[in-house]
């Protein structure tokens, strides 16, 4: 935009070196079309529609679950309860669901919807706890979201005494084309994530919410001397975190047809790898939906390449870790050179 | 009727006596210098009048009336603008938004209410013009000069009408002709009606913008004066403790 203004000493860095084009994001965006590229060469699987099809939705559950991670990677914090709390939350909608099938027959989606507002409640419950004792009480939020993990995947045991719940009653097909259907083609998990993305992306560049986020994880101190409700965006970004895990293990019950009390179990840490190889910087300030979505599907379209290059699965985890220290060591490397 | 009138206050952090019952008196549109050495409590005076902070003992009243700020905004909305000594920014954030952080423009109707770019890009080149600083509200904070980083904190103070401005040493670490800026800008502040206080370790400026100079020594005010019955030698006194009160 012009401003009228004259500038004799400041230069401006060329467009590959600001803004998306100088950012981790795009570094990641490039490495998964090359590797997207590199697969569909090497096996006329991978560009299969069922296959596409099964790398989409195994990849949307954890993309959903990151988007909510990033925001308190955002702040500056971390949330490590999001596997457990996509299982006790998946947990108590399904318990849920048996204990009122039948109650109101004649009246479709009832159950569901009561089912739905008690895993609702379970996941608020989790995020205003985490977020209140990092806000308010001023815990750190690895220890907090840590005794959380712990916390939440004990109630799944004690819950269910370990046995599995399967959704059952007439609601229960509801459950599955929610969670399972297809929308334009697309599985359901996509058609949320592109949603949920959107939405996310918006209100983070485009809403005083969003800044503010930004801001606490940039300095929290000057935030809140320029009069940023610091407390409540760091509580509320833990509560979406929450909600976003629930979400999850709902539609991973409805997929699954039935949740073991170990749903999900090491999931929170596939999560913040995706988020932080997408860009999300742990030290707070930086990430966003984008860096998520492309995170995440970079790891799966990976586990995908050792699956069908009939790689032993245990390379997974180790190639994981490598590609998130690759991932920040790149951004390390571009931080460095632009000074 | 004083702008501005600070009674006994004092401030203690556990055992350490920071601030021990200072007075102070500002009127509309007058310009003070407040100096002290390092350690002195002129910070932490600051922050109580800033809302960041509680007094431990003593009163405050602004525009005649008491006042109590429980938190930076409230010190705000009374019309107590501050560049902290530190500047609070935030450095991943663009000038534009740390100008603008915590009072946004904003258009639309709620919950729809979006982050009006344009508006606040364009008020924010204004204000760095009008500060004659080459800072572009688009770039990030950290890239930018001390210079840039002083121009956006100082140009925070002017988006709301202000009746006081306080300024913790904003000259410490910019350019002599931004120094001239800055101090121009104090003597608009001050035709327009609006108090300034500021500190500064640099007797020149003082000398040059303030009409009065108070001297503080480990949290207590040991000096104010016009600054035409004063030298910068009795000052210096004063501050080093070689003159005991004046
Ligand atoms: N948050 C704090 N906690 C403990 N002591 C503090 C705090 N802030 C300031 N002090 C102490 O109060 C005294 C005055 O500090 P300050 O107001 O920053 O001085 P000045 O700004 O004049 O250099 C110093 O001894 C300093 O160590
Ligand atoms: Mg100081």
């Amino acid at each position: 935009m012009s401003t009228g203004l004259h500038f004799t000493n400041v230069g401006r860095a060329p467009w590959h070196r600001r803004g998306f084009f100088a950012s981790q994001t795009f570094y990641v965006a490039v490495a998964f079309a090359l590797i997207a590229l590199g697969m569909a060469i090497l096996s006329p699987i991978f560009l299969s529609g069922g296959n596409l099809y099964n790398i989409s939705k195994n990849f949307s559950f954890v993309a959903i679950v990151a988007l909510g991670v990033t925001l308190v990677i955002v702040t500056g914090g971390i949330d490590l309860s999001v596997g457990s709390t996509m299982a006790l939350v998946a947990l108590v909608t399904v318990m849920t669901l048996n204990a009122v099938a039948g109650r109101f027959s004649g009246l479709p989606g009832l159950a569901l919807g009561a089912a739905l507002c008690a895993g609702l409640a379970t996941s608020l419950a989790i995020g205003l706890i985490n977020g209140v004792l990092v806000a308010k009480v001023g815990l750190s939020p690895f220890v907090t979201t840590l005794g959380m993990l712990s916390i939440a995947r004990g109630l799944c045991y004690v819950i269910t005494d370990g046995r599995g719940q399967a959704p059952q009653g007439d609601d229960a097909e509801l459950l599955y084309s929610l969670a399972d259907g297809q929308l334009l083609g697309l599985p359901m998990p996509v058609v949320y994530l592109l949603v949920l993305a959107g939405l996310l992306g918006l209100v983070l560049h485009h809403s005083a919410w969003g800044r503010h986020l930004f801001a606490i994880g940039g300095n929290e101190r000057a935030a809140r001397l320029c009069g940023v409700r610091v407390d409540a965006v760091k509580i509320s970004a833990y509560v979406l975190s929450a909600l976003a895990a629930g979400f999850a293990g709902v539609l991973m019950a409805g997929w699954l047809g039935s949740v073991p009390a170990n749903l999900a179990f090491g999931y929170e840490l596939r999560i913040i790898a995706a988020s932080v190889i997408g860009g999300a910087n742990l030290a707070g300030g930086a990430g966003g939906p984008l860096g998520a979505v492309l995170g995440s599907a970079l790891i799966e379209v990976i586990r995908n390449g050792l699956v069908l290059g009939k790689v032993s699965p245990y390379w997974q985890d180790t190639l994981i870790g490598l590609i998130i220290i690759l991932a920040v060591l790149v951004d390390r490397l571009r931080a460095r050179r632009a000074g | 009727m004083a702008l501005l009138q600070l009674r006994d206050i004092g401030k203690e952090f556990g055992a350490i006596r920071a601030l021990g019952g200072v007075d102070l008196t500002l009127h509309r549109g007058e310009v003070l210098g407040l100096m002290g050495d390092n350690g002195a409590g002129k910070s932490t005076l600051v922050r109580i009048m800033a809302g960041n902070f509680r007094p431990s003992h003593g009163t405050m009243h602004f525009n005649g009336r008491p006042v109590e700020f429980h938190r930076p905004a409230d010190a705000r909305d009374a019309g107590i603008e501050v560049v902290y000594q530190d500047l609070a920014l935030a450095d991943n954030l663009t000038a534009a938004a740390n100008v603008f952080l915590g009072r946004e423009l904003r258009r639309g109707v709620w919950p729809f209410r979006l982050l009006d770019h344009a508006a606040m890009q364009q008020r924010a080149a204004e204000l760095f013009q009008e500060l004659k600083s080459e800072t572009r509200p688009g770039d990030l904070v950290r890239q930018m000069s001390g210079g840039q980083r002083q121009a956006v904190a100082i140009a925070r103070t002017r988006l709301a009408d202000a009746r006081l401005v306080i300024m913790d040493e904003p000259t410490a670490a910019i350019s002599v002709r931004q120094v001239h800026e800055v101090l121009d800008l104090i003597q608009r502040l001050r035709d327009r009606g609006i108090a300034v206080i500021l500190i500064s370790h640099r007797m020149p400026d003082v000398f040059t913008v303030c009409d009065r100079v108070a001297v503080m020594r480990r949290g207590r005010k040991v000096a104010d004066k016009p600054i035409g019955q004063t030298s910068p030698e009795e000052i210096t006194g004063l501050i080093t403790g070689a003159l005991e009160v004046a």
